[in-house]
């Protein structure tokens, strides 16, 4: 599974992008989250607030239920402030 | 069309062409958004745009998409620009040509709301006191939510 962090998501974890393998009890966005503040340090956090973070699987806004699988690309990040 | 570059445009160039050789075009509306020297109290020197190379495109033209079946559009150009920007500088464009204003105003200014809410772009501020991440506005949700409630 490709993870990406934008923002200061990036900042607070210290890494762009990564490949990782979450254990197989991992299949919603949640469990995700939860599973990527379990590694501590930067992790811990930059999730330490969920309320503020926003998750993308495969390009499309996601939610805490939605499944993810090993081949996604999951996006993390802060609210969006373009325009 | 959507384009998401870092080089500035040429807005006279940019709405010329779009309605060049339409005469059905009556109307049209254009925003432009420039980079501010004050947010929050602070003097700011300088803002970086981050964006999601890949989702940023897909939303912007999801959202163009829309506008075309809300409202009946000639045509439309959404311009974002990423990279380092200062007070002063061209952000975004977004301009929609329509056989009526009414048309055109209404879809120029859904398209800025909605692209302010689901394109995923962050400003990251430059000021005295340091570099920090622009926060999301309540308000900005609201201008966006207003395109979704039912029309009375």
């Amino acid at each position: 599974m490709k993870l990406l962090y934008f923002a200061w998501l990036k900042t607070r974890t210290g890494v762009g992008e990564e490949e990782v393998t979450p254990p197989p009890e991992v299949t919603t966005v949640r469990e995700l989250l939860d599973w990527i503040r379990s590694r501590g340090g930067g992790y811990a956090e930059a999730l330490s607030d969920l309320s503020v973070i926003k998750v993308a699987i495969n390009q499309e806004f996601a939610r805490p239920d939605d499944p993810v699988s090993p081949g996604d690309e999951v996006a993390l990040f802060p609210p969006v402030t373009g325009g | 069309m959507i384009r998401v570059q870092r080089e500035d445009f040429d807005l006279g160039a940019e709405l010329g062409a779009l309605t060049a050789g339409n005469p059905k075009v009556g109307g049209l509306a254009v925003f432009v958004g420039l980079v501010r020297d004050l947010s929050g109290g602070s003097e700011v020197g300088a803002m970086t745009l981050e964006h999601y190379p890949g989702m940023t495109e897909r939303m912007l033209e999801r959202i163009e998409a829309e506008a075309q079946e809300r409202w009946p559009l000639e045509a439309s150009l959404v311009i974002h620009r990423y990279g380092r920007l200062e007070p002063g500088d061209q952000i975004v464009l977004v301009a929609t040509a329509s056989a009526h204003r009414e048309a055109a105003f209404e879809a120029c200014a859904f398209l800025i709301d909605w692209l302010k809410t689901k394109a995923p772009f962050w400003k990251l501020e430059e000021t005295a006191q340091g570099s920090r991440w622009v926060e999301a506005r309540d308000s900005d949700d609201r201008a966006a939510a207003r395109w979704t409630a039912p029309k009375p």
